[in-house]
């Protein structure tokens, strides 16, 4: 735990996972600070832009291809090696598609839609921390930041659902409005359960103050409580993220799309980009904040430690991450759907007061000292 | 004329509300024809408030071909393949309860080979049909993976029928006294590997689906058909079985060879939505029951057609038979006058009778339990409209 940002701890640290990247050093010394500051901010925007691009055109064709698997097919393998190029050529499918509008449908508000939950997915990849020194940015209030425009995406299933002026698209907004406040509130307080224990709302703190063995990670750490919180955030964050068993805001088989019903072309692939890019985000989110982020898994034992510590931290916390994706691949394409009400019920009566029975106790954990050494 | 104007703008079949009712706030919802889980053609106008149904009327007639019109214009032999046409995910029942029909007017005796043929296929039929039923209906409850587990156990069943007739889906096999020709030398060992198939996925099937707390939680208790209900609608097959209404036309009024079979006839206790499931699934089991007696007893040799006249006429009456197709009581009535071809054929679809109920059912049910109760009451749309 890092008690204090001034402690040795901290300094150790900081020095030992240094937080500027040299390419960012670079362009520092050589630019004047205002300069600088504009080269490494479009850095950051193309680098972010090509990455949740290529992210979201690799975990469509992982999930056709998992699911595939799953569902005894072979999945996508005509375009590209291994079908990797088929979201490609379906991408230019959607990119040349007419994009129609339904002639009752609110011509500002529809074409608005698409953007909002793309947009707040973007905004989350800012705090991810991918390694110690890849990181667009470190807010102190960094989980509050995410929080906020995590719970923006809603918006656009919001609109989309009431703009496109069809009842389907309205039954799928509305219950996806509600799904979002729901399970908005145990998430949140999984994020406010790391905060209590790392004693900072900052990503990059949080991962370092999971530093040490595999023990030290908040999973494991906050004895019980974390496995709990690690359970309730997998539950709600499969829920925000509209996948099944939570999707029925798209409900296939009763509202046919749900809330994108009517969005064809461009509309609709932004829709499903966001869907995708926020798989990451949720993924990424739950690695850095339970299973230790870009840190290596360290077991104690010498030698075993350094050579894994000598893989860089990105490609730990990509690991990490994907294997929380196919987790929740393998959640949706495993159980049916449950009901709107049931979704309700499952969320108030149970998932909040136990996230908030697990928060309260942690506090008291945090408080007397009574964590894993 | 305020009330005539109300009228008029609502959807045909629902009655205008009463001022300051729940009908009153509700909106229509228009599934269908084309929408993913009405399974085909089938329109369902929903009544809602929010996401409660208050009443649903279906709308059958987009895909009626007048098979029974066209009937009357061709002999039985060419009427045979147009049944394979309704029910088309069982098409073995249809035209048995033709053949038998014509058996009735003719007189005509079937040889006992060519009986275990047609309970062979019967049951593989049955179970073919309960596969791809389980398949569809865990899609229905968001379960998309189900429906490839389905269909790979359907495809062993098909491949067995392309060897017996070259068909997979309209099979047109069963003539009036056999059927159209032998089954292939190794009938018998493939059918004992369906068996043996059939029961890992029957397990397999358990595991996945019936034992889910989801599935559970969606199907218990909701769309509860009372017994009496059932009656009176006239439902058949599993639908009315598990109502825990005990009436299996191969146990209560053995056709063709099903009285020589050791076999229970599944029921239900509360007759709601996971009571229809499981009942299919047991009915399975007892199919499976069925074949391996049947394969057992099956005899090596002999004729598997009787001779029948070449050009016959049916003499003039009329015929009824039914049979336990995979959704129920499906019947021929035929009558005749004489001539080559017949005066009138009517088909009794277990469909038609089975889909009425909805309305009743989901009342008063949320959006998605409507497509459960739909998704239980496994009806095949061609075979209603005909």
């Amino acid at each position: 735990m890092i008690a204090s940002l001034h402690s040795p701890l901290a300094t150790e640290l900081a020095a030992r996972y240094p937080a500027t990247h040299p390419v960012g050093d670079w362009v520092r010394a050589h630019l004047s600070p205002f300069g600088a500051f504009t080269v490494n901010a479009l850095l950051a925007l193309a680098l972010t832009t090509v990455f949740v691009s290529l992210t979201a055109l690799f975990l469509v064709w992982m999930e056709r291809k998992v699911c595939a698997r799953f569902q005894l097919r072979l999945g996508p393998n005509r375009v590209g090696p291994f079908g990797l190029l088929q979201t490609l050529a379906d991408g230019a499918k959607l990119f040349l598609k007419e994009s129609f509008m339904p002639r009752e449908a609110d011509f500002f508000v529809y074409h608005l839609a698409p953007l909002i939950p793309i947009t707040s997915s973007f905004m989350v990849f800012c705090v991810l921390p991918f390694d110690h020194h890849i990181q667009i940015a470190d807010p102190q209030g960094g989980l509050i930041y995410l929080a906020a425009f995590l719970g923006m995406g809603v918006f656009g299933v919001l609109l989309a659902g009431w703009a496109s002026n069809n009842k389907y698209s309205l039954l799928g907004g509305m219950r996806s409005g509600a799904q979002m406040i729901a399970y908005e509130i145990s998430y949140v307080l999984c994020l406010l359960l790391i905060v209590l224990a790392s004693g900072s709302a900052s990503t990059r703190d949080i991962v370092l103050a999971q530093h040490g063995t595999v023990l030290n990670w908040w999973l494991f750490k906050l004895p019980g409580c974390g496995a709990l919180g690690f359970l309730i955030f997998l539950i709600s964050s499969t829920a925000e993220l509209h996948r099944a068993p939570f999707d029925i805001a798209e409900a296939e088989s009763e509202l046919t799309g749900g809330f994108h019903t009517e969005y064809s072309g461009m509309g609709f692939s932004m829709f499903f980009l966001s869907e995708y890019s926020n798989l990451f985000v949720a993924a990424g989110l739950g690695t850095t904040l339970f299973l230790g982020g870009f840190l290596a898994p360290q077991f104690g034992l010498g030698p075993l430690d350094r050579a894994l510590d000598l893989v860089p931290g990105f490609a730990w916390f990509l690991l990490k991450v994907y294997g929380l994706i196919y987790l929740y691949m393998w959640l949706r394409w495993t159980f049916p759907r449950l009901r709107v009400d049931q979704l309700m019920a499952l969320e108030w009566k149970f998932l909040l007061p136990l996230a908030l029975g697990n928060l309260a106790i942690a506090a008291v954990l945090v408080t007397l000292g009574w964590l894993l050494p | 004329m305020s009330t005539a104007e109300a009228t008029v703008a609502l959807p045909p079949g629902f009655a205008p509300a009463a001022e300051g009712s729940r009908e009153a706030e509700a909106y229509f919802l228009n599934m269908g024809p084309q929408h993913p889980s009405t399974h085909g053609v089938l329109r369902l106008v929903v009544r809602l408030d929010g996401e409660t149904v208050l009443g649903v009327v279906p709308h059958p007639g987009y895909i009626h071909r007048g098979i029974e019109k066209m009937g009357e214009n061709m002999t039985v032999l060419q009427y045979l393949h147009l049944t394979d046409r309704m029910d088309y995910l069982s098409a073995l029942f249809n035209s048995h309860s033709v053949c038998l029909a014509v058996e009735q007017a003719l007189g005509l005796g079937v040889p006992e080979r060519a009986e275990y043929i047609r309970v062979i296929m019967s049951e593989l039929q049955r179970i073919a049909s309960h596969m791809l039923w389980w398949g569809v209906f865990g899609m229905d409850l968001g379960a998309i993976t189900t429906f490839f587990y389905g269909f790979r156990d359907h495809e062993f069943i098909s491949q067995l029928f392309e060897q017996v007739c070259g068909a997979r889906l309209t099979l047109n096999y069963f003539r009036p006294g056999g059927v159209a020709q032998d089954v292939p030398a190794d009938f018998v060992p493939q059918v004992k590997k369906i068996i043996a198939q059939t029961r890992r996925s029957l397990d397999e099937f358990d595991r996945l689906l019936t034992q889910n707390v989801i599935i559970q939680e969606r199907t218990r208790g909701i769309g509860v058909l009372p017994p009496e209900r059932a009656l009176s609608y006239g439902c058949s097959g599993a639908v009315l079985r598990a109502s825990g209404v005990s009436f299996d036309i191969r146990k209560h009024n053995p056709y063709s060879l099903y009285d020589r079979f050791d076999f229970e006839v599944p029921l239900g206790k509360n007759g709601d939505c996971f009571d229809r499931y499981e009942v299919r699934l047991r009915e399975m089991a007892q199919s499976v029951r069925i074949l391996e007696q049947a394969v057992t007893q099956f005899p090596a040799a002999g004729p598997w057609r009787a001779k029948e006249p070449a050009h016959y006429k049916l003499p003039a009456g009329a015929w009824f038979h039914w049979v336990e197709a995979a959704r129920g009581a499906f019947g021929t009535f035929l009558v005749a006058d004489g001539g080559a071809k017949p005066v009138r054929i009517k088909n009794r679809s277990p469909g038609f009778s089975n889909l009425s109920v909805l309305d009743e059912l989901a009342r008063g049910a949320k959006l998605a339990d409507l497509v459960t109760i739909l998704s239980t009451l496994d009806i095949v749309v061609p075979d209603i409209d005909r």
